[in-house]
């Protein structure tokens, strides 16, 4: 079987997952207490209104009646609208999708390198404290509750030290010159920034270079006072340039073109607007990040145990390959499959919306969506909800299974 | 001055219920080219010894005390970098099973380029295929084969392409442990060919670890035969072969089947081997020995040159 029949394989099976999955949600949301006709009404309205608004919402009709309008309107693509304020399901959800897709990737990046590198060090000093303390921190981050590390780093940074904001995903007005952030119009901030951006570009430069073979930091080459004059006046340079654009675009709300604030804000270009949304960005994805650590930690930690007992990890170290080669060109390699695995599972739940997560940090994504459409009793919003999710849940499935044949040359479809 | 000198070296695990002594002060020496057999039984220590000659014994295993000279210097005392760059560039490993040696998702290619980059990096991708390429035609393995991965070959093209490995940087030693045990019985009889037809062209020395005394008293120069951690006896195999002296030895001597006397029973050595927690007081192998005396129960016979070149440790030779 080629890979793409694998792929409409795959597909195709998906249908009736969808299906079952659906047919559940459809039934227990209208039988739990709750009325989304009745929702519509502040006070005691009359009858008449009220049967008004039930025909209006398709809900006078007969159960299977319901439930087989909504298929026949799934099989043409069309979500239906919502029963709350009549605009069209779909639409809804791919606008409130970026805001989770960024969180989670985000909060994935963390997550993963945290319990990868943790778990791996754990791993190379098995049972010693540094072993026990990794494995102690990874249990505590695993079961902290997420609104409770949530507050607390509020507390901490955005009350009492005011460094990032607490709520929300973008201000809603870039008022003043934002320069105040992190004293970028300040001279000391100007040193310092430029003298960072110039190391970036230094860092890349050498990267290059030793791709290409050349060593850098070889015999006779030493770092003299004139590399630093020049890192500072490349810093300033790409500083100078990137600051007075950001500066005439100050327009406030970012373009959207993907939905994804930080690619948006490089897109039109203006580090400013770009800096907001990774601060905005920060809180939220480092506390979910912390607390899916854990099960990386866990999960990288017993892997590489076994792997770093295998034949093959002796015999590249016999060869006389550097430790961290061994590690992590040969050990972690071999030992990754279920670390993969894992990834695809947690970013799949994750794209269904950190429903905790959000709420904390008022982050307008799916989980808030579909915590106020479950308020609401929006039925044909819920249903859509479970619809996309099964989609994501198996389309993200099919990469990693895809990405494992890549990783993996023993497996083939 | 030998290639290989090791001196009253002691390996011990450390572990919870006590010091287990896998290899107990053993001395012995090898020369430029030398081919030599080191045999025992399962659990005498001899992979140990081997993996404490690149310095990787697993923990909790730790050297306890003796040294390891390579060209005159003790490798005991180097530092963990000096450590890696000798190994698979001057002393290289071959281990037991070649199925698992390979990393299942690096192909044999990247194998070759990232050893050799890493002891010599001024080589091109280029250079390191082409010198893997003619090492790969050495141990016979079709060169264009090079790009596949472990998986697409057998058992016994494995355990050639560990072999192409060990020797690409012409190390001077080569240390073997039970390289074709996991092969079956004609690749086995091909591979230990190979070896010594690659010792004959490159002239570099080998440990071949084996638990069979057959395989390797026709091939190798000198035999060590190691009981419970210890040399037992030590000489040229064709003087161990006439003349063994150790009791072991001749009862090992004995289980080899031979074509010529085909009534003869393969026998096996009553009883089994010292557990090393606790070892006995006296030679280790008199609990097994049919020739006893009563001080090989109390005394612990020290290792003697009895004739040149022929080393025993039993009060009979004395
Ligand atoms: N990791 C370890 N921890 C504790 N003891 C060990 C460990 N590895 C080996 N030993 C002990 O050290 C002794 C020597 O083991 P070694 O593997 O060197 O024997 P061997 O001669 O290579 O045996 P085999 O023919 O089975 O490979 C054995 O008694 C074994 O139980
Ligand atoms: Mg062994």
């Amino acid at each position: 079987m080629g890979l793409r029949s694998y792929i409409i394989v795959r597909i195709l099976l998906t249908i009736p997952l969808i299906m079952l999955l659906l047919s559940i949600v459809f039934l227990i949301i209208r039988v739990i207490p709750g009325d989304p006709v009745l929702l519509h009404f502040e006070r005691k309205a009359s009858e008449e209104a009220v049967e008004a608004m039930r025909q209006r919402l398709g809900l006078d009709k007969s159960l299977p009646i319901q439930y087989f309008e909504y298929l026949g309107g799934l099989f043409r693509g069309d979500l239906g609208r919502s029963m709350q304020d009549f605009s069209p399901v779909s639409e809804q959800i791919f606008s409130a999708f970026p805001a989770t897709l960024e969180l989670a990737i985000c909060s994935m990046l963390v997550a993963t390198t945290i319990g990868i590198l943790l778990g791996v060090k754990a791993s190379e000093s098995y049972n010693s404290l540094k072993d026990h303390l990794i494995r102690a921190f990874g249990i505590i981050v695993y079961a902290m509750p997420i609104f409770f590390l949530g507050m607390i780093f509020q507390m901490i940074f955005a009350i009492n030290f005011h460094w990032l904001p607490a709520n929300g995903r973008f201000p809603p007005r870039l008022t003043e010159p934002r320069g105040m952030i992190l004293f970028m119009n300040q001279p000391v901030g100007i040193a310092v920034w430029s003298f960072m951006i110039g190391l970036l570009c230094l860092a890349l430069h050498v990267g290059l270079l030793r791709m290409k073979g050349v060593r850098f930091w070889g015999q006779g080459s030493t770092i003299s006072l004139s590399h630093f004059m020049i890192v500072w006046i490349v810093g300033f340079t790409v500083w100078i340039v990137g600051f007075s654009y950001a500066q005439l675009n100050m327009s406030g709300v970012v373009r959207v073109s993907t939905g994804l604030f930080t690619v948006d804000s490089v897109i039109e270009g203006n580090i400013l607007k770009f800096v907001e949304s990774l601060r905005y960005l920060f809180l939220p994805s480092l506390t979910l990040g912390l607390v899916l650590s854990g099960v990386f930690i866990r999960l990288t930690r017993s892997n590489m145990l076994e792997t770093l007992r295998l034949d093959f990890v002796t015999a590249a170290k016999a060869r006389g390959l550097k430790e961290s080669t061994v590690t992590y060109g040969y050990a972690l390699r071999n030992a990754f499959l279920p670390i993969l695995t894992m990834m695809g599972l947690q970013f799949a739940t994750l794209l269904g919306g950190a429903i905790l997560t959000e709420t904390t940090f008022s982050w307008p994504g799916l989980g808030r969506y579909l915590v106020d459409r479950i308020n609401f009793r929006d039925y044909t919003a819920i249903q859509g909800a479970v619809v996309y999710f099964a989609l994501i849940v198996a389309v993200v499935n099919l990469i990693i299974d895809i990405l494992y044949a890549y990783l993996d040359p023993r497996i083939r479809y | 001055m030998g290639l290989l000198e090791v001196d009253s070296l002691r390996v011990d695990y450390r572990t919870r219920r006590g010091s287990i002594r896998a290899v107990d002060d053993v001395s012995f020496k090898l020369e430029k080219g030398e081919l030599l057999g080191l045999v025992g039984e399962s659990g005498s220590g001899k992979s140990t010894l081997g993996l404490s000659i690149i310095r990787l014994v697993p923990p909790p295993g730790v050297i306890e005390q003796g040294s390891i000279r390579i060209d005159g210097d003790d490798i005991i005392d180097f530092s963990a970098e000096k450590m890696q760059s000798i190994r698979g560039s001057q002393i290289s490993f071959i281990f037991q099973d070649p199925m698992t040696s390979l990393s299942p998702v690096k192909k044999i290619s990247e194998h070759f380029i990232e050893f050799i980059r890493t002891h010599e990096p001024k080589t091109t991708k280029a250079e390191a295929l082409k010198r893997a390429n003619t090492t790969l035609r050495d141990v016979g393995i079709l060169p264009e084969r090079i790009a596949d991965y472990p998986h697409q070959f057998s058992g016994g093209m494995r355990q050639r392409i560990m072999i192409a490995l060990a020797i690409t940087l012409n190390p001077e030693i080569v240390i073997a442990d039970e390289p074709t045990t996991a092969l079956d019985v004609i690749v086995q009889a091909k591979i230990l060919d190979l070896l010594t037809e690659l010792r004959d062209r490159y002239g570099m020395a080998w440990i071949l670890i084996t638990h069979d005394l057959s395989v390797v008293l026709e091939r190798c120069d000198k035999i060590l035969v190691m009981y419970a951690g210890g040399i037992v006896e030590y000489a040229d195999s064709k003087e161990l072969f006439r003349n063994p002296r150790h009791p072991y030895t001749q009862r090992l001597l004995q289980g080899i089947p031979n074509i010529e006397f085909s009534d003869q029973k393969l026998k096996a050595i009553p009883g089994s081997p010292p557990n090393l927690l606790n070892p006995p007081n006296g030679c280790s192998f008199s609990p097994r020995c049919s020739e006893g005396e009563p001080r090989c129960k109390s005394e612990k016979p020290q290792l003697l040159e009895v004739i040149p070149n022929h080393f025993v440790r039993c009060f009979k030779e004395m």
